[in-house]
């Protein structure tokens, strides 16, 4: 049986939902359009039961594109997520408000189980309420009290889906015509105050008490969060501990994945027997899932602290402190998480974007979030800094590599800022965008429901960045893996002859072939065939090779620079890699990576969208090639400009 | 005396008495912000802008460009 749940936001919706489908969810979206559906399974007895989540509103009538869908399932009985049965989560202790949209869905005909949730809140803070007589105005539909967060009422809910009759017919709330056509905004007026009027009159009976407690505790902890200097204080001193807290601890578990994969490959390299599909596996797949592994950690670590935020309430405040200082780069308060998400990595932070209603404030958010600097670009920015920044310090104590990493991060940021404001100008909006939005009281976050983001945020970018990760490292490994007929070879032959390759031993030798085998594959004339482009960068064809390689992933710049330089040892592969590219020289004897092209290449990557990922993603949340194509130009002219400004200034 | 949601004081205790918000009045009235709904200004965000008002026993934020569209008047104490 198909079942959805319905309710206002900050009812406590969610935890409805994750009490009774537990783990079991699958984040989709619903067919043809890009709103996230959380549907859940959960059995009583032998029935199976399918749980749809809506998208959290006050109404039927819709006013953001969430919410469009619920009006769309609820008015087409031919949809297909047209639930059988509807459970409507209110919150206990704000009636009035919450009971619109059941009376709507009651109106609609459709079998409604009533749930008041947070009742046992509710009665703490002095609300009472005659059960019994909602009860009877709505017969039809069984009202349960619960409290999802902490489990409480579970089993009088799943008594109440099991012998609810979904043949009974609702009594009508309120008479006329119902519902009102989406465009006819004045008989949707008189419809919501006539249900309120009506609501009003039944809720004198029903709801004996209203709430005695003023929350004063979250006022108090408002007054300083909320504070024109500690608020901001506070929140930065917040974002600091999280980052300084995923820095220091994520590379704990991306290096054994790392190191683990490494193994794998070869183990199997050894164990397998040699050919086209042996390299397929070892060289092409597991390097591309385990670029993608490779993130998981700081994605988790970040969604884990983000959700602990989100939950307690404290996220809401943030908005609210934040949004009149985003304003005028036509960003809106919302934008923060989205961005603050792009940090670690862009996918999950474009799709966050979903909670701001306002189209235009979503699209630029949506823009300029590649420009912050994701976890894929650390190993580029750290190879690099290693390579042409000095280690020496500043007035004696400061770090200067630490010091260019911060300043790489702070020309993303200020370039997303600047991209924003020229955007704001330029993209056209019907409406002004607003803020219009429920602050909940502050709560101690709930475990199930951390965990439940964590694991739905990592499944999104496994599934959704790592299909597309690993189908171009394939692409990536066919193409350098195989070129015209002979080239490879005439190229081996040649690396054969020098008499570098003559005083190497065994494993340097298999290295020297490779890359030699890399330079004449399809791969190595692509990286010749755009050097033209990119020498007034101050890059070679080699640079070139690991720029289009860097299309999969960015990261993959360094490995792909391991293999065209013959870099062999596992173990110290970036140290190896350091000196290797220290002593590479041009034709006319200057070092390859002086600061100049170093400088060059970070910059190229704060700017560069090389992330098919994140394209895929832009395109399917706008709907349109249009803004992915543009993003990809924007972010490319600036990318070159730039390299191109600071090479030939340094150099 | 008649004046907007935009203008009163922290603390300040009005009544509504219309939303006139040219695409947002519905939105407003569906979360329960219509003739006759008591509001308080609870606090407004550094800057001065957005403001959270107190409705219903719930906390609601609106930036000044939408509050400018709700008429309200002193509640009578």
């Amino acid at each position: 049986m198909k079942i959805a749940l319905f309710g206002n936001p900050n009812t406590g919706k969610s935890s409805v939902f994750n009490l009774l489908s537990g783990l079991r969810q699958q984040v989709g979206n619903f067919p043809g359009v890009t709103i996230e559906k959380k549907a859940g399974n959960f059995k009583i007895g032998d029935r199976k039961y399918q749980l749809t989540d809506f998208p959290g509103t006050y109404s039927i009538y819709p006013h953001s594109i969430d919410e469009e869908i619920v009006c769309q399932v609820l008015t087409n009985k031919q949809h297909e997520d047209f639930p059988e049965l509807a459970i409507v989560v209110v919150d206990a202790s704000n009636l009035e408000r919450n009971m619109l949209l059941f009376t709507q869905l009651n109106d609609l005909n459709i079998p409604l189980i009533l749930v008041l949730n947070m009742w046992d809140i509710a009665e703490k803070n002095g609300v009472k309420i005659n059960v019994s007589l909602l009860q009877t105005a709505f017969p039809t539909s069984p009202i349960v009290t619960m409290n999802a967060r902490i489990g409480l009422g579970k089993d009088r809910l799943l008594a109440a889906i099991n012998s609810k009759d979904i043949n009974q017919k609702n009594n009508l709330f309120i008479d006329g015509d119902f519902p009102c056509s989406i465009n006819d905004k004045e008989g949707q007026q008189q419809e919501t105050l006539k249900r309120y009027q009506k609501l009003k009159s039944l809720l004198v009976n029903v709801q004996l008490e209203k709430s005695t407690v003023k929350n004063t505790l979250s006022r108090k902890i408002d007054r300083v969060l909320i504070h024109r200097f500690w608020g901001y204080f506070i929140f930065l001193g917040i974002l600091m501990t999280i980052f300084q807290f995923i820095f220091s601890f994520a590379t704990i578990p991306m290096d054994w994945i790392d190191s683990s994969f490494v193994q794998m490959s070869n183990w199997l390299s050894q164990q397998l027997p040699q050919g086209l599909l042996t390299n397929l596996l070892t060289q092409g797949i597991l390097p591309g899932i385990a670029g993608v592994l490779m993130f998981v950690p700081q994605i988790a670590l970040l969604f884990f602290f983000i959700a602990i935020l989100e939950e307690s309430g404290y996220l809401s405040r943030v908005v609210f402190i934040m949004d009149r200082l985003l304003r005028p780069f036509g960003l809106n308060g919302k934008s923060v998480v989205p961005l603050i998400s792009s940090l670690a990595c862009a996918i999950p932070g474009i799709m966050a974007t979903r909670t701001i209603s306002d189209w235009k404030e979503r699209l630029i958010t949506i823009l300029i979030a590649p420009l912050m600097s994701c976890s894929a670009r650390i190993p580029v920015y750290t190879l690099l800094i290693a390579l042409v920044i000095p280690k020496t310090y500043l007035l004696g104590f400061i770090n200067v590599q630490g010091l260019v990493l911060l300043a790489l991060y702070f020309l993303g940021l200020i370039a997303a800022i600047l991209l924003a404001i020229v955007l704001k100008k330029f993209i056209k909006a019907k409406n002004k965008g607003f803020l219009i939005m429920d602050m909940p009281e502050y709560k101690k976050p709930r475990w199930r429901n951390v965990v439940t983001t964590v694991v739905e945020k990592i499944s999104i970018f496994v599934w959704d960045a790592g299909k597309i990760i690993l189908a171009i490292s394939i692409i990536l490994w066919v193409l350098a893996s195989y070129g015209p007929t002979g080239n490879s070879a005439r190229k081996i032959a040649l690396a054969k002859k020098s008499s570098f390759y003559i005083s190497s031993n065994r494993t340097e030798k298999q290295a020297l072939i490779a890359a030699a085998k890399l330079e004449g594959s399809y791969m190595g004339m692509m990286g010749k065939f755009i050097e033209p482009v990119i020498s007034p960068l101050g890059y070679d064809w080699k640079i070139g090779i690991s720029l289009i390689s860097s299309f999969a992933a960015r990261e993959v710049f360094v490995g792909s620079l391991s293999t065209i330089y013959a870099v062999h040892d596992e173990n110290e592969e970036l140290q190896n890699l350091k000196t290797q590219l220290k002593n590479a020289k041009r034709p006319n004897g200057e070092e390859v990576y002086s600061l100049a092209t170093g400088v060059s290449l970070m910059v190229f990557y704060v700017f560069a969208m090389q992330c098919m990922a994140t394209l895929a993603v832009v395109k399917r949340e706008t709907q349109s090639w249009r803004w992915p194509l543009i993003q990809l130009t924007i972010m490319g002219v600036m990318a070159y400009v730039s390299a191109f400004i600071s090479y030939q200034l340094l150099a | 005396m008649l004046k907007v949601l935009s203008e009163i004081k922290l603390g300040e205790k009005v009544t509504v008495e219309t939303v006139t918000h040219p695409y947002l009045s519905n939105k407003l009235i569906e979360m329960g912000m219509f003739a006759g709904t008591e509001l308080e200004l609870l606090y407004t965000a550094p800057f001065g802008d957005p403001i959270a008002i107190s409705m219903n026993g719930s906390v609601l934020t609106l930036r000044l460009d939408e509050a400018k569209y709700i008429h309200v008047y002193n509640t009578p104490t």
